[in-house]
């Protein structure tokens, strides 16, 4: 019924989150989206691929402390554990992780936030305050008691990402709340949803309809920037000792926790890696919220000055014309 | 940045040029923008000489705004400009920041549209009036503020030695627009850029200003550059008119020339599209209301609807006892200006806020004991148009989605049949029907309108309600609306409520007219009569200030206006 009129629009592959802002780029600003695109698909590729890639299991132990080697490129761990394997096991843990406290906390947030920006009144002051007393806590304390919580603080492969994922869940829960139902507020006034009113829509037709397209541009943005927040809790925890156990998922937190002793024996190998890995997967992820951050705004966003080239208007965007005179 | 890639220092420095203002040469402003490079200003050359107003007018794209801005070295990163504005013989678009900022202030100062952001709500006037001065050379503090106080008085603010320590808030916004000027005058600046400078403001503090601007030219010999789209306004103050199109001049002579006998064919054209209070009247020659002998619509009866105010502060009363009727077929029309209540009652009647006291009875049914539930399947039988096109439409459904959406509210219909109305609709409102394809923001302001106007008719309603539908949009678009609007109606025979602050434009239209001030209704009639002879002294003071596109009887009207007041 709705779909009555099929628009015409750019291909729907011109219209997707980062390609759609890598379009619209130049300069340092495609720069930037360009490194964080490649990191992360470094991340997801690794991830993807890691039965193939790493030379042993996650699991397996050799001598301990090895230095790096052609049979150990990157060394051993103080548990005997091949570091190069579980630094790319490692990637895989961090994906599940990421899509189960993003995947549950949009969700939840997106409804709530809708729900609570339209109808407004006590139920919206009520999700208002549980929300912000939630934020007022630290991610991580919040993340160690739901750990505690759900798993005891130790657990397998899937008790371990779920428990890692919804104690990162309740943390983010709130952010999501917070933007949609900003808003949805500020929609609420927008004289579309009034004449939607005016036409005698349902509220659930006129959330469903009018509001939550409008209210989730932003989502993209907000999805990156958490993905690497939810890494640094997952390291955290494992850090912490309250992660997955290291027969069950590789981690690079825990890791880095068994590495902490290492540094004063001059064992360099057990923490830079994961280190490493941490630092590169949330730069990436960051880099890619940060610019699509700035592409979304018409002000931040860089365009080739005016009158470089001789040809005229070209609404079309002629891409490989636009290349020629970026800088 | 602005880069200046012209001739300009080729350009020889004629000698006539001594004694002008402003003399701009061959203007040429280019933007970047994501669909390619736009040329804005495309080869303008105009002259201001000392003491003169020059009205730039045009619609929105003409690209009056970006040339006024280029005088005072305003353009915005992504453009580039060449050819040349000199001001007192110096090039704005080639002289260094520091010289541009000498420039600025003490021989060119900008009067900007709206003048409650103008002004810098945490500094009282007088400190703003004052950080002008001190950006020009050191003045102690009790001098700047003698010489605040001296512009303050200069423009009409009465008790400046007090008000001078206001803050932005504390005065209204013809004041507010007072004091941008007066920061304009302390520096006693040659020459005022004034970019619309009334065009937020009521047609009653309109006329206030405009007599400003014009004591600023006859008293103090000030040069001023007026960008506006209003017509009437340029028959009021204008000198010389250069019309504007499509970043060209198409034309430009003396108001009186211009008015008396347009030239250019898009001349013409802009001004036979501006209505003109007292021609072309809905209502003229009726002497008894009409369609009275169908049924009631809407009834107001001391209706009272009140805003509550904020912890300690008592409800703000937007409408205060207004009675009136609209019977089906009729075309009521209320005019005001801003916080007289019109648009309040506007969406009482649509259900979009609630009424306090009094009775309002829409097709039968109470609004004072109102529940979404129980009005929805009324809602059929009304129709809004809004006043912005551009934001009544989601952006993300296609125009075709946007009109069907009340058909799939209120009735079962087969895709096929949903789609043939809708085409049907579109052209009923001359609009093609591969627009229902297109997204909103593919389409013009008037094609927008177009399509609301659609959607607001999709389901055949009785009634009406249009609040300011054509005032976000140009004059020659306005009058197409205008006169669509007027078509449909009789083919249609709803009733409407057409609510607009323009006496012309509700001229046009309506049959019967209200005069809403401060929340009361003063004065309603058949509209011819309340616009030919109104008895209220509101109503009176009201028409009296509408500047009208002649500038020989706008002067005429100017002398009747100041009589009144003095009265």
């Amino acid at each position: 019924m709705a779909e009555t009129f099929t628009a015409r629009r750019d291909p729907l592959l011109h219209r997707l989150p980062v390609i759609s802002h890598f379009r619209k780029s130049m300069g340092l600003q495609r720069g930037m989206l360009v490194t964080g695109i490649v990191l992360t698909a470094a991340f997801l590729l690794t991830a993807a691929l890691a039965p193939l890639l790493s030379p042993y299991g996650f699991a397996e132990r050799f001598d301990t402390q090895q230095p790096p080697s052609s049979a150990h490129w990157w060394g051993t761990t103080s548990g005997g554990y091949d570091v190069l394997s579980r630094v790319i096991w490692g990637t895989q843990t961090a994906v599940m992780v990421i899509v189960v406290a993003v995947v549950l906390s949009i969700f939840l947030g997106v409804a709530v936030g809708l729900i609570s920006g339209y109808f407004g009144g006590r139920l919206d002051q009520i999700l208002v305050v549980v929300a912000d007393a939630v934020y007022a806590f630290p991610t991580l304390l919040l993340a160690i008691v739901m750990s505690i919580a759900i798993s005891h603080g130790q657990s397998s492969l899937l008790g371990g990402i779920l428990s890692a994922g919804i104690s990162i869940t309740v943390v983010f829960i709130p952010q999501y709340f917070r933007v949609i139902r900003a808003e949805t507020i500020r929609l609420k006034a927008e004289p579309f949803v009034e004449s939607a009113q005016v036409l005698g829509a349902s509220a659930f037709r006129i959330m469903r309809r009018h509001i939550f397209k409008n209210a989730t541009r932003t989502l993209p943005l907000i999805f990156t920037l958490n993905a690497s927040e939810a890494i640094l809790t997952l390291a955290g925890l494992g850090f912490l000792g309250f992660g997955i156990e290291p027969t069950s998922a590789a981690e690079w937190g825990y890791d880095l926790n068994k590495a902490l002793s290492d540094t004063t024996a001059g064992i360099w190998w057990t923490g830079v890696f994961p280190g490493m890995a941490i630092v590169l997967t949330v730069l990436g992820m960051t880099l890619v919220g940060e610019s699509m951050n700035d592409l979304n705004d018409p002000r931040l966003r860089g365009r080739r000055r005016a009158g470089r080239t001789s040809q005229p208007a070209n609404p079309a965007g002629d891409e490989s014309a636009r290349d020629k005179v970026t800088p | 940045m602005l880069v200046n890639v012209g001739k300009a220092q080729e350009l020889p420095r004629l000698p006539a040029d001594e004694k002008a203002v402003l003399s701009i040469e061959h203007l040429k402003v280019t933007f970047a923008t994501d669909g390619g490079d736009v040329l804005a200003v495309d080869d303008v050359s105009l002259k201001v000489v000392p003491g003169e107003v020059l009205a730039i007018v045009g619609e929105s794209g003409s690209g009056k705004t970006v040339t006024a801005r280029t005088i005072l070295g305003l353009l915005a990163e992504t453009a580039i400009s060449s050819g040349a504005v000199l001001i007192s013989g110096r090039n704005v678009l080639s002289i260094t920041p520091a010289q541009l900022r000498q420039i600025r202030g003490l021989e060119v100062a900008m009067v900007f549209q709206e003048p409650s952001t103008a002004l810098n709500p945490v500094f009282t006037v007088g400190w703003q009036i004052a950080e002008g001065l001190r950006a020009h050379g050191k003045v102690s503090k009790k001098e700047a503020r003698l010489r605040a106080i001296e512009a303050l008085g200069k423009v009409g603010i009465p008790d400046p030695e007090t008000r001078v320590d206001y803050y932005p808030h504390q005065f209204s916004g013809g004041q507010k627009q007072r004091v941008v000027i007066a920061a304009a005058l302390a520096l006693n600046a040659g020459l005022i850029v004034a970019d619309e400078p009334t065009t937020a403001l009521d047609v009653t503090v309109q006329a206030e200003i405009l007599e400003l601007l014009r004591d600023l030219r006859d008293i103090y010999g000030t040069s001023i550059v007026l960008i506006t789209h209003n017509m009437g306004v340029v028959a009021d103050l204008a000198d010389r008119v250069a019309v504007m199109y499509g970043g060209k001049v198409v034309e430009e002579a003396d108001a009186a020339t211009i008015f008396a006998s347009p030239q250019q064919d898009y001349t013409k054209k802009l001004l036979a599209a501006v209505p003109h209070l007292g021609r072309n009247s809905a209502s003229a020659g009726a002497t008894e209301r009409a369609h009275q002998d169908r049924g009631v619509l809407v009834e107001a009866k001391h209706l009272l609807i009140e805003y509550p105010g904020r912890l300690g502060t008592p409800a703000f009363r937007a409408v205060d006892d207004v009675s009136f009727s609209i019977s089906a077929g009729e075309v009521f029309g209320l005019v005001g200006e801003s916080g007289s209540g019109k648009t309040t009652i506007g969406r009482a009647i649509a259900g979009l806020s609630r009424t306090t006291g009094g009775s309002l009875s829409v097709l039968g049914y109470e609004m004072l004991s109102f529940h979404e539930r129980t009005f929805r399947p009324l809602r059929k039988d009304i129709g809004f148009v809004f006043q912005d096109p551009a934001a009544s439409f989601n952006p993300h459904l296609s125009i075709g989605e946007c009109v069907a959406e009340p058909i799939l509210i209120h009735e079962q219909c087969s895709r096929s049949e949903t789609q043939k109305r809708v085409t049907d609709l579109l052209e009923a409102v001359q609009l093609p029907r591969a627009y229902a394809e297109r997204y909103p923001h593919e389409l013009s302001g008037g094609e927008r309108q177009r399509a609301s106007l659609a959607r607001a008719l999709a389901l055949n309603p009785k009634l009406l309600i249009a609040d300011e539908p054509t005032s976000a949009l140009d004059v020659s678009v306005q009058a197409k609306v205008l006169e669509l609007f007027k078509e449909i109606q009789a083919e249609f025979g709803f009733a409407a409520l057409f609510i607009s602050h323009d006496l012309a434009v509700v001229d046009i239209l309506a049959d019967w007219v209200g005069v809403l001030y401060q929340g009361r209704l003063v004065e309603q009639g058949i509209g011819s009569q309340v616009m030919g002879s109104p008895q209220d002294a509101y109503t009176r003071r009201l028409i009296a200030s509408l500047p009208v596109p002649d500038p020989g009887e706008q002067a005429k009207r100017r002398e009747a206006h100041r009589a009144l007041l003095h009265s």
